[in-house]
């Protein structure tokens, strides 16, 4: 790991660890016991993780390093999955080519996107990247339905020509995406007293791509290019008047985050091997921009974590009814349940959406920093309390 | 035959004319000063200078060539670099950062995709940005968020990274606007340091007399967007005409 500092090192060290040990981490609590719904540690939840992480980590290097908002990234992602999911059918269920051509193909999209687009900046160019992403859901969703399978989406059959692999598996069945021989969708379960563990081929792919993505993310951040984007952010005049033209480094960071975008699609199609057009929608395309907020734009493990966060209130707080909460306040007399019950109700199952708008509200208004900056005001809050129990601390930490 | 050749510029802003047949000969390794009261067009003849205007009528030749039509970034790269009113500086990147972006920009502006690796390993171009640093008596400040610094400073700072481009023509608006007493007699003294160590021409605008007078070798002046006259600074201070621009608009 040459030329990463100890602290970006150390931040490599902790996604890794959460990542390869998520299937613990995320399931602290034991099987059939009141908590076990707050527990994400399935498979299908877990890959959502990391390839959601994967998409805001790519976002991140347009929006957090060059400032440029893009509404549309959404688009790069359904234009990826719609590629793995043709190779699926046309060359072999190996996710490997899949995802290369996701890459591929993606790169391509934001190319023609981004050098349309970067003729404007701000909210111009929001709007540009916006339009194109609603033109592509639209034409997916119609016109080219014999390309993207139209409102159905795109799925495998049985007749599929597949010429590196075959068509059925001998049972007669559409082949599961894998690895050389092992299945994405494979689990191995561990039980540990009254703990389940499940292990999931898939998830361990996904964490592996994640924590290149992101070591690739550290290094575009410390690299000359990365310096230059957030030059481009934070001032342009003097760019221009440096003799740089920004135009090329902004197009370099809208193609990068769009094959990241690219990548994430062709993972979601490598789990699942289906593709719809509600993947290229706005709402998509708004929520990785949520993610980036929150976690804090700018900063490298920041729009993992806003990922973690959303995903995990989607499906979880989402799956929490009336009835569950009636069971919690069982022990209050009956007329105050109601009334507590009546209050949170709106903020649980379909009413997910309002919990996630206020804490967003909050992180923009307490901390624009988003969770980042959450983190790093505790840590110096406890530094100035240990400092003032223990020995006095004269000292001052440089700021980064 | 100057480094810098302007002839009959005029630009007209909708009823305004800023500018008309404004002539100006700008020689190597000089120090010339555009003055002129408020109004008179220096800023616009600035812009037009460094291609964020282009003007109505006229050429603009820098070296023999001409600069009209070409992006800031090009023009640039031809070898004139610019100082603004208000310090242009990349605010939220440390001091060190902002030098090395300079540094970093060969004087051809080429992009480079240098994205895996790192900034640190650069040996050769984190040398001259430190360099440079020392030079404008900054090393001190290298790891601050450079908005955070006084006017003064900033200024200094944009100096600097102009200079380290190596330009042949450094242009500068008003450097010493809104400055203190000591910022503006630093910034002096920094400019005179420069013409007197480097091959490079200055060109100056400015507002304030002090600065012009113990900058410049050449002097313009200029008054409702033409040129009034151009002489040297002992011919300027007694020239009637000169006066009269400026006190019949106080008075």
């Amino acid at each position: 790991m040459k030329s990463l500092t100890k602290n970006d090192l150390t931040l490599l060290v902790a996604v890794a660890f959460l990542t390869l040990f998520a299937p613990f981490i995320l399931n602290p609590f034991p099987e059939g016991s009141a908590m076990a719904q707050f527990n994400a540690g399935y498979p299908d939840l877990m890959q959502r993780f990391v390839i959601f992480g994967i998409f805001a980590i790519g976002f991140n290097i347009l929006f957090g390093l060059t400032g440029y908002l893009s509404f549309g990234h959404a688009a790069f992602l359904g234009v990826g999955s719609y590629a793995a999911v043709w190779m699926f059918k046309l060359l072999s269920m190996n996710v490997i080519p899949a995802i290369i051509l996701s890459v591929i193909v993606a790169g391509l999209f934001s190319l023609l996107i981004g050098f349309v687009s970067l003729r404007r900046s701000g909210i111009y160019f929001s709007i540009l990247t916006l339009a194109f992403a609603q033109m592509m859901f639209a034409l997916a969703y119609s016109v080219l339905t014999p390309i993207t399978g139209g409102e159905t989406g795109l799925q495998l059959a049985l007749d599929d020509p597949r010429i590196l692999g075959s068509s059925q598996t001998p049972e007669g069945n559409i082949p599961v995406p894998g690895l050389f021989g092992m299945e994405m969708r494979d689990s191995f379960d561990l039980e540990l007293g009254s703990w389940v563990f499940t292990f999931n081929i898939g998830y361990y792919f996904c964490a592996l791509v994640l924590i290149a993505s992101f070591y690739l993310a550290i290094r575009i951040f410390r690299s000359p290019f990365g310096m230059m984007l957030r030059a481009v952010k934070s001032n342009q005049q003097r760019m221009n008047y440096t003799g740089l033209n920004t135009r090329p480094y902004t197009l370099a960071a809208f193609v990068i985050s769009g094959m990241y975008a690219g990548l994430a699609g062709g993972l979601m199609a490598s789990m699942d091997p289906l593709a719809g057009a509600e993947r290229m929608q706005w709402t998509a395309s708004g929520e990785v921009v949520l993610m980036t907020i929150l976690g804090g734009a700018g900063t490298l493990i920041g729009p993992v974590l806003g990922a973690g966060f959303i995903k995990y209130f989607e499906n979880i707080f989402s799956k929490i009814n009336a009835t569950i909460l009636h069971e919690w306040f069982a022990f209050l007399p009956d007329g105050l349940e109601d009334f507590i019950v009546a209050i949170l109700y709106p903020f649980i199952g379909k009413g997910w959406h309002l919990t996630l708008g206020i804490l967003f509200m909050m992180v923009v208004i307490f901390l624009p920093g988003g969770l980042v900056e959450g983190g790093q005001r505790i840590r110096s809050w406890l530094q100035a309390r240990k400092s003032k129990n223990g020995r006095p601390n004269g000292t001052t930490e440089p700021a980064e | 035959m100057g480094i810098l050749e302007v002839k009959n510029v005029g630009k007209r802003f909708g009823g305004l004319q800023a500018l008309s047949e404004v002539n100006l000969s700008v020689r190597e390794n000089s120090v010339h000063a555009i003055i002129g009261p408020n109004g008179a067009g220096k800023s616009t003849l600035l812009n037009c200078l460094v291609g964020k205007l282009i003007p109505d009528t006229g050429s603009v030749m820098f070296d023999g060539k001409s600069v009209l039509g070409r992006a800031p970034y090009e023009i640039n790269q031809m070898g004139i670099s610019r100082v603004f009113q208000t310090p242009e500086i990349f605010g939220d990147l440390t001091v060190l950062e902002n030098m090395l972006i300079p540094c970093f920009a060969k004087r051809d502006g080429a992009f480079e995709l240098n994205a895996i690796s790192s900034v640190m390993d650069q040996k050769e171009v984190l040398e001259k940005a430190e360099h440079m640093l020392e030079e404008m008596n900054m090393a001190d400040k290298r790891h601050m968020h450079a908005a955070a610094m006084s006017r003064g400073d900033k200024r200094r700072l944009e100096i600097g990274m102009c200079l380290s481009q190596e330009p042949r023509l450094l242009l500068l608006d008003e450097p010493t606007a809104g400055m203190a007493r000591a910022d503006t007699n630093n910034t002096i003294d920094l400019l005179k340091q420069i013409s007197d160590e480097r091959d490079i021409t200055i060109a100056i605008i400015e507002h304030d007399m002090h600065v012009v007078f113990s900058l410049a070798d050449r002097i313009t002046v200029l008054a409702q967007g033409t040129p009034l006259v151009e002489d040297d600074p002992q011919n300027i201070k007694g020239n009637p005409k000169v006066r009269e621009a400026y006190l019949g608009e106080s008075a």
